[in-house]
C-alpha cells in the first residue's frame, strides 16, 4: 500500500515513458502484435499467473473498478559464457494502473526468438565446457534498463531435455523487476552429463511473483490484560499424585515394613518356644513366604 | 536382620536426599562463568587525592564510560556507561564533591557524586547548531560560593550552577558563526575567544553574572591558521599558520587583541618536518612537535618566543600540575629502546629535574599515548609524583617510584572480532626442571593447605588458598580437556592488539600488539577488521600449532592498503605478516585445507580480482580441482544490489600472478531504490552441524528441512523508515524480507511486513531464521520466525521406499535443482529491544537450540527455540502437547531465571559468540562489550554428564554399604539356617 503511494505516476507520463521504452524495443523486434500468441517457428508455451498474486500486496484496499490498462513489453537478452549479451526474446504484459497510483503487471507472455546457427554453435560450446548460460532483464520495465540489468545464469547442461527447457520466475515490485530465477523446470542432476538437445527450440515457462504479506501477529486481549505471569511459566508440569511420584520409594519401604512386622511377630514366639512339635512345624510355613532373601539360602 | 533393615533405611535416606538441581544457585555463580569489567581507552583523567579519604582517579574514556578508579589497585569504585551515542567530551570536578561530565556534543551536562557515583543532577542544554563543545569550571576562590560551570556547546554559551544544574544564563553565538575554542575568566568578566573561518579571531566579553555582552572585538590575522588554538596562559594563545612554518602569538589583554608572529626556523635551525602544537596546557610554555623532537617554547611577557629545550624521542607531555603557590611542574616521557624515561620538571626552573625515573614497560604495550601526573608528599616531606599512562594498546598503567603499581587491560573493552582455538593436548609426564622450579611454590601451597585444614589460617591465607585452588583446579589448566570446555578465546581489539583468553578463568594467556596494525607514517589510521582460523590441525598435522589470520587495513575506506598477520595460537608469536599489494573488500574462507591443514582463503579486492591464500602451489592445485564449485556473493548495501559471483580464469595482468583470478557475475538482485533499502543480511554459520534432516510432525508425517549452506537472509526497510523509531508513520514503513540461495540467486521466500521498521537483528540456523524488528502499528517489538522445508524430498515418507532403496536422499543435491520449498512463519511480540541475537551451537547439533538475546539492559536472555515455533496453535492437541508444542501466545515470555548473565551486566553489549564444547549438551557463550562475560549453557540440561556437584563419594559409599548389607544379611540368614537345623 505504502509502496504504491511512493511512486505515484500520472497515467499520461506513464504512457509517454512507455512509448519511450518502446523505441529501443521496436528496433529489435519484428512488427508483430504482442498479445497474439503462437509464434512462427519456435514452439513455445507460456503460463502466467493470474493477477491474484500480483494484487496481494495491495489487497488491503482493492480498487477493482479503477484499473487502467496499457500494454508494454521488454526484452530478454542472453549471453553464452562470457560473451556479450544479445537479444533472445520478448516479454509482453499488461500494465495495470490502479487509481491510487500503484502499477502492476499482469498477463505476462513470453516469446523467444529462434536460435541462430551461430548461437546454436556457441550453445554447444557451452554444453561441452559445462559453462554458464546467462540471461538478463531490465530492472525497470517502463524505462529499461532501469538502474541496472538483472542477471541470472544456469549451467547450460541443465537446460537440454527433450528440447531446451527453461523456467523463469520473475519477482516484481510494481514495475520493477527485483530478480529473475532462471533454470530448468525440473531437476538438474549432479554430475551433469553432456547431452545435446534433440530440438533447438526453447520450451519456456514463466511465472510472475509479487511479495506476499507476512502473517499478522496474533493478539489476545485476555493475555494483554494479565496473562503475562501465566506465560512465564511456559508449560506447567501436570501435578501428579503423591503415589505417582513416590511409588518407587514407597513399595520397597512397604516391603521392608511387612518384612519387619513378620519378623517382629516371629521373634516373641521364638524366645518362649521351648516346645518342639506343633509350633515348630508351623514355623517353616511363614518362613517360606517371608521373602526372596531367605529363599536361596533355604534351598541350599 | 534388623541390622539389615536399618542399613537399608539409611541408604534410602541417603538416596532420597540427593536431589539434582538444574538451575543456578547463588553459590554457583562464578563456578562456570567469569565476568570482567573494563572502561576503555582513557581520554581524560583527574586525580582526587587531596582529602584523607580514598585516593582515586576519575576517568572518562572513548567507550563513553565515566569511572572512578582506586589509585592503589586500579579497581573500579564506580562506573557509568553512557552509551555509544553519548560521547563524553569534558570531565571536571566542581565544588570538590561533584564530577561534572559534558557529553553528546555538549548537550548533556551531568553531575555525579564523587564518593559513590550517584547522579546528582542532569541538565540538557539547548542549542541550534552543532559545534565543538568546551567545559570550563571557574574555581571560585571563596569556598562558600557556588562554582560556575561554563559550557560552550551547540553554538551557545551556557552558565550553569554547580549546585543544582540550573542554567543561569545563556548566550547564543549561532548568529555570529564563531567557533568558540576558549573560555577565559577574569574576576567578573568572561571572555569567549575563537575563530570565524580560519583567520578572523574574535573575542567576546560577557558579564559573568548576567551573561550580558559587554564588548566584542576582532582582528584579522595575516594568514590562515592550522590546527587548534592553544591557550598558554590566561590571555595568551598560540596557533600555527596554514603553512605550518610560523607561530602566531595572540594576546587579549583587557579585551584588546594583539598578535605577533615568528618563523619556526628562527627558533630551530635544521628542521624539515611538519610542526604540530601539542595540546598540553603549560603555564607560559607550549610544546611543539617537529620531526621526532619536541620543542618547549616559552612565551615571554612581551609575547616573544624563546626556545627553552629540545627533547629527543619524546612521546608524551602532560598538562601542568600546580604543586604549590606559583610552582608548576609537568612530566614528559622519553623512549630509549625498551626503557622509558619519565621526567618531571619545574616549569620555571628548567635545569633541574624534580623526578627522573626509568621504567621498563612490556613492548607489547606499544608507545605511551597520554600521561597524567599527580603529586603526593613523601615521608621525608618532599614531593613525589605518580603518573597515569595510557598506552598504545589502550591499557592503563600507574607508575610510582619507578615501578608499575598496577595495569588495566582496557583494550579488551573494544573487542572487534572473536575466534577460538583448542588448547594443546596434555603431554604425558612432567619435566623435572618444571617441578624443581616450582618446588618452593609447591611446598608453600601445601603449607597453606595444611594451615587451612588445621583452621589456623589467617584471612589472607584463606584468600591465597582459594586462589591456589582456583589455579590448580581443572578448569584453568592449559591443556585440552575431555569435555572441550577449556579453549582459548582469541580476540582482536580496536587498538590492533590480539589477546588470548582462557575460557576457564578469563586470564590473558598471551597478547601481541600487531605491528601491521600500528600507526605509522604510511598507515595513519589502521583498523583491525577480522580474525580467522588459519590452521586448525587435528588429524595428520597434530604436532603443529594452530594459527590464526588477522586482517587489517589502513583506514576505514575500502581502497586503503591492507595487511595480513599470521599468529601462532599457542605462543602468540607472529609467524608471518604481509603488506598486500591489493585491497581487501571481502575475505572468504573456503571449505578446503591443504596437507598442513591450512585453510584456503580467497581475498576479493575492489578491482574485481580474487586472490588465493596461502600462496603455495599445493593450494592452487586444490583450488583448480574445485574451481567450478566456488561461488560467493556480495552485498552492496548502499546500492541495494546483491550479486553472485564465480571464478572465471587467471588474471590478465602484465605481471603473471597465478594466485590471482578474475571472476564474473552470475546473478544479481536489484532492489528498487525508491521502496527498499538493505538494512540487515545474515547467513548461516559455516561451522554449524545439523543432526536431523527431517522433522517428524504430530501426525507422524515427515517434513524435510531445507538445509543449505548457501542461504542468505536479507531484510529491507522502506527508505523513509530507516531512521529511528518514531520518525516514520506506519503507512510509509514496511519491512521486506528475503531468503535467497546464494549460488543461483533464487529468491526462495519473500514477505512484506507492513507498518514495521528496523533495526533488524536476525540469526539464521539450520532451516530457520529468527528476526527482531519494530511494529509501528502495535507499538511493540516483534520477533518473527520463518522455517523453510524442502518439498522435493517430501515423497520419501514411505518405509518401503527406504527398504527398497527407492528414495532420493542419497543423490547429490545440486543448487540447480528447482527447489520446491514451503515456509511456515509466525510472529510474536517481544518486550525488549535487542542489541544482538545469537543461537547456541553444539558439536553434533542434537541438543535443542536456545536463542541468546542481548537485551537493552545489557544482559543475555536464553529463550527456547520452542517458543518460536511457527506451528504453535491456540489449543494444541494431546499429540502436539506430547511433542512439546506450547500453546500459542501473542508475546514471548521473559522468564527472569533464564537470564544467563544472572545478576551481572555486560555493559555496552555489542556481540555474543557461541562455541560448541566437545560435550554435546553444552556450549560456551561469550558476550562482549565494554565488559566480557563467559559462561557455559546446556539448553537441554546436561543429559550426557553428571553435574559438577555430583558426589562420587556418596556413590562409592552406597556401593560399599550395599555390599556390606549383602554380607550382613547373608551371615544373618546363614546363622538362622543353622539355628533352624539345630532345632
Amino acid at each position: 500500500m505504502g509502496v504504491l503511494l511512493f511512486r505515484w505516476v500520472l497515467p499520461v507520463t506513464l504512457l509517454l515513458t512507455c512509448a519511450l521504452g518502446f523505441q529501443s524495443d521496436e528496433l529489435l523486434l519484428d512488427d508483430e502484435e504482442f498479445g497474439i500468441e503462437g509464434g512462427r517457428s519456435s514452439s513455445f508455451h507460456s503460463d502466467s499467473l493470474p493477477p491474484s498474486t500480483a494484487a496481494t500486496s495491495t489487497s488491503r484496499k482493492r480498487f477493482s473498478e479503477s484499473a487502467s490498462d496499457s500494454k508494454i513489453q521488454f526484452t530478454l537478452q542472453h549471453a553464452f559464457g562470457d560473451s556479450d549479451f544479445s537479444d533472445a526474446g520478448n516479454f509482453s504484459a499488461r500494465l495495470k494502473t490502479w487509481s491510487h497510483g500503484g502499477q502492476t503487471l499482469t498477463k505476462l507472455r513470453f516469446k523467444r526468438d529462434p536460435l541462430t546457427d551461430v548461437e546454436k554453435k556457441s550453445f554447444q560450446e557451452l554444453l561441452r565446457g559445462d559453462d554458464f548460460y546467462r540471461i538478463r532483464l531490465p530492472s525497470n520495465v517502463l524505462s529499461p534498463p532501469g538502474r541496472e540489468y538483472i542477471i541470472s545464469s544456469v549451467k547450460a547442461r541443465c537446460l537440454p531435455g527433450d528440447g531446451l527447457e527453461e523456467h523463469f520466475v520473475i519477482h516484481m515490485e510494481g514495475v520493477n523487476v527485483l530478480a529473475v530465477n532462471y533454470g530448468a523446470p525440473g531437476s538438474c542432476s549432479y554430475p551433469r552429463l553432456l547431452k545435446l538437445p534433440a530440438k533447438w527450440s526453447f520450451r519456456s515457462h514463466t511465472v510472475l511473483k509479487n511479495s506476499e504479506q507476512a502473517p499478522r501477529t496474533p493478539i489476545f486481549a485476555e493475555d494483554a490484560l494479565g496473562g503475562e505471569e501465566g506465560d512465564g511459566e511456559g508449560i506447567k508440569p501436570i501435578e501428579r499424585s503423591f503415589w505417582a511420584k513416590y511409588w518407587m520409594y514407597l513399595i520397597p519401604l512397604g516391603l521392608i515394613l511387612m518384612n519387619a512386622v513378620t519378623q517382629a511377630m516371629n521373634m516373641p514366639e521364638d524366645q518362649p518356644g521351648g516346645q518342639p512339635g506343633a509350633p515348630a512345624q508351623q514355623q517353616p510355613g511363614p518362613a517360606v513366604q517371608r521373602g526372596p532373601s531367605s529363599g536361596p539360602v533355604r534351598r541350599r | 536382620m534388623a541390622m539389615a533393615i536399618r542399613v537399608f533405611l539409611l541408604l534410602l535416606f541417603f538416596l532420597s536426599s540427593t536431589n539434582i538441581g538444574f538451575s543456578l544457585f547463588e553459590d554457583q555463580v562464578g563456578l562456570m562463568d567469569w565476568h570482567q569489567q573494563y572502561i576503555g581507552k582513557v581520554k581524560h583523567a583527574l586525580f582526587h587525592t587531596q582529602k584523607t579519604g580514598r585516593k582515586r582517579v576519575l576517568v572518562s574514556t572513548e567507550e563513553s564510560v565515566v569511572a572512578s578508579l582506586d589509585l592503589r589497585h586500579g579497581e573500579i569504585f564506580w562506573r557509568h556507561v553512557l552509551g555509544t551515542n553519548d560521547v563524553v567530551d569534558g570531565l571536571d570536578i566542581a565544588l570538590g564533591k561533584y564530577v561534572i561530565t559534558l557529553s553528546s556534543d555538549g548537550s548533556i551536562l551531568r553531575a555525579w557524586n564523587l564518593p559513590d557515583g550517584q547522579m546528582v543532577w542532569e541538565t540538557s542544554l539547548q542549542g541550534s547548531k552543532t559545534s565543538k563543545s568546551i567545559l570550563y569550571i571557574s574555581k571560585n576562590p571563596k569556598a562558600d560560593k557556588d562554582d560556575l560551570i561554563l559550557v560552550f556547546g551547540k553554538g551557545s554559551l551556557h552558565a550553569v550552577s554547580g549546585i543544582d544544574g540550573e542554567v543561569l544564563w545563556r548566550k547564543d553565538f549561532a548568529g555570529e558563526s564563531i567557533e568558540v575554542s576558549h573560555i577565559i575568566q577574569s574576576t567578573d568578566k568572561i571572555y569567549a575567544a575563537g575563530f570565524v573561518g580560519s583567520s578572523k579571531f574574535y573575542v567576546y566579553g560577557l558579564n559573568a553574572d548576567t551573561g550580558k555582552l559587554l564588548k566584542d572585538d576582532h582582528t584579522i590575522l595575516p594568514c590562515d591558521t592550522f590546527g587548534e588554538l592553544l591557550s598558554v596562559s590566561g590571555d595568551k594563545f598560540v596557533v600555527l599558520d596554514k603553512m605550518r612554518s610560523k607561530i602566531l602569538t595572540i594576546n587579549i589583554k583587557n579585551g584588546e587583541i594583539s598578535y605577533k608572529q615568528k618563523l619556526i626556523s628562527d627558533l630551530i635551525k635544521d628542521s624539515s618536518g611538519q610542526a604540530v602544537i601539542l595540546p598540553s596546557r603549560l603555564p607560559e610554555l607550549f610544546a611543539l612537535r617537529i620531526d621526532s623532537h619536541v620543542l618547549t617554547i616559552k612565551v615571554t611577557n612581551e609575547d616573544d618566543l624563546v626556545l627553552v629545550d629540545k627533547i629527543n624521542n619524546a612521546a608524551a607531555v602532560s598538562d601542568a600540575l600546580s604543586i604549590s603557590e606559583g610552582q608548576h611542574s609537568f612530566a614528559f616521557i622519553q623512549h630509549e629502546g625498551s626503557n622509558i624515561h619519565l621526567f618531571v620538571k619545574d616549569v620555571n626552573d628548567w635545569n633541574g629535574d624534580l623526578l627522573k625515573e626509568s621504567i621498563i614497560i612490556d613492548h607489547q604495550r606499544g608507545n605511551i599515548e597520554k600521561i597524567f601526573i599527580n603529586n603526593y608528599v613523601r615521608t621525608d616531606r618532599s614531593y613525589g609524583f605518580r603518573a597515569l599512562m595510557v598506552m598504545e594498546d589502550h591499557s592503563l598503567l600507574l607508575v610510582q617510584q619507578g615501578e608499575i603499581v598496577w595495569t588495566r587491560e582496557d583494550g579488551l573493552a573494544s573487542v572487534v572480532d572473536v575466534t577460538t582455538s583448542e588448547l594443546p593436548v596434555e603431554k604425558e609426564g612432567v619435566s623435572v626442571a618444571k617441578v624443581e622450579q616450582n618446588l618452593f611454590e609447591w611446598l608453600k601451597g601445601h603449607v597453606l593447605k595444611l594451615k587451612g585444614t588445621l583452621m589456623i589460617a589467617s584471612p589472607e591465607d584463606v584468600v591465597a588458598i582459594q586462589a591456589l585452588r582456583l589455579r590448580s583446579s581443572e578448569k584453568s589448566k592449559m591443556t585440552r580437556d575431555h569435555n572441550g570446555f577449556r579453549k582459548l578465546l582469541i580476540v582482536l581489539t580496536r587498538a590492533g592488539k590480539v589477546f588470548a583468553l582462557h575460557t576457564g578463568d578469563g586470564r590473558v594467556v598471551w597478547s601481541i600488539l600487531l605491528h601491521t596494525l600500528r600507526k605509522t607514517e604510511v598507515c595513519e589510521h589502521p583498523v583491525g577488521l577480522n580474525i580467522y582460523q588459519w590452521q586448525v590441525p587435528h588429524h595428520h598435522a597434530l604436532d603443529e600449532n594452530p594459527s590464526i589470520l588477522v586482517v587489517g587495513r589502513c583506514g576505514p575506506s575500502l581502497a586503503a592498503p591492507a595487511a595480513l598477520s599470521f599468529i601462532d595460537a599457542y605462543t602468540g608469536k607472529e609467524l608471518n605478516s604481509l603488506r598486500l599489494a591489493h585491497t581487501i573488500a571481502q575475505v572468504i574462507p573456503l571449505p578446503y585445507t591443504d596437507s598442513t591443514e591450512q585453510r584456503l582463503h580467497l581475498i576479493i579486492d575492489i578491482d574485481r580480482h580474487a586472490y588465493l591464500y596461502p600462496r603455495t602451489p599445493e593450494a592452487i592445485g586444490i583450488l583448480q580441482r574445485e574451481f567450478s564449485n566456488v561461488y560467493w556473493y556480495s552485498v552492496e548495501a548502499d546500492n541495494g544490489i546483491v550479486r553472485g559471483h564465480a571464478l572465471k580464469s587467471n588474471c590478465i595482468h602484465k605481471i603473471v600472478d597465478e594466485y590471482c583470478f578474475d571472476f564474473r557475475d552470475l546473478w544479481s538482485i536489484v532492489f528498487p531504490s525508491e521502496s527498499e533499502k538493505i538494512i540487515a543480511t545474515v547467513t548461516r554459520k559455516s561451522n554449524e552441524v545439523v543432526h536431523t534432516q527431517a522433522k517428524v510432525m504430530t501426525d507422524y508425517d515427515v517434513m524435510y528441512k531445507y538445509v543449505s549452506n548457501n542461504i542468505l537472509f536479507v531484510a529491507n526497510a522502506a527508505p523513509k523508515a530507516t531512521g529511528e523509531i518514531g520518525t516514520a508513520t506506519p503507512e510509509e514503513a514496511w519491512l521486506v524480507i528475503y531468503i535467497i540461495d546464494t549460488v543461483t540467486g533464487r529468491i526462495l521466500h519473500r514477505m512484506t511486513h507492513h507498518g514495521c521498521q528496523g533495526p533488524v537483528h536476525a540469526v539464521f540456523s539450520e532451516n530457520w531464521v529468527v528476526y527482531h524488528y519494530f511494529n509501528l502499528r502495535a507499538h511493540r517489538y516483534e520477533i518473527s520466525v520463518i522455517e523453510v522445508y524442502d518439498q522435493s524430498r517430501a515423497d520419501n515418507k514411505d518405509v518401503w521406499k527406504f527398504v527398497l532403496g527407492k528414495h532420493n536422499l542419497t543423490s547429490p543435491i545440486s543448487s540447480y535443482y528447482r527447489p520446491e520449498v514451503t515456509t511456515k512463519s509466525q510472529s510474536y511480540f517481544f518486550t525488549h529491544s535487542v542489541k544482538a541475537i545469537e543461537v547456541t551451537l553444539t558439536s553434533k547439533g542434537i541438543t535443542s537450540k536456545q536463542l541468546l538475546i542481548g537485551t537493552i539492559g545489557d544482559q543475555v536472555l536464553a529463550l527456547d527455540k520452542r517458543f518460536l515455533d511457527p506451528r504453535r496453535t491456540l489449543n494444541p492437541s494431546q499429540a502436539e502437547k506430547e511433542e512439546g508444542i506450547i500453546p500459542l501466545t501473542d508475546s514471548l515470555p521473559i522468564i527472569s531465571q533464564s537470564y544467563i548473565t544472572h545478576s551481572l551486566k555486560v555493559e555496552g553489549l555489542r556481540g555474543i559468540v557461541t562455541v560448541p564444547a566437545k560435550l554435546e549438551s553444552t556450549s560456551l557463550v561469550f558476550a562482549y562489550g565494554v565488559d566480557l562475560f563467559l559462561t557455559q549453557i546446556a539448553p537441554s540440561r546436561t543429559y550426557d554428564s553428571l553435574t559438577e556437584d555430583f558426589s562420587y563419594a556418596l556413590l562409592l559409599l552406597t556401593i560399599v554399604a550395599l555390599v556390606a548389607a549383602i554380607f550382613v544379611t547373608w551371615v544373618l540368614s546363614e546363622r538362622k539356617d543353622l539355628q533352624e537345623k539345630w532345632k
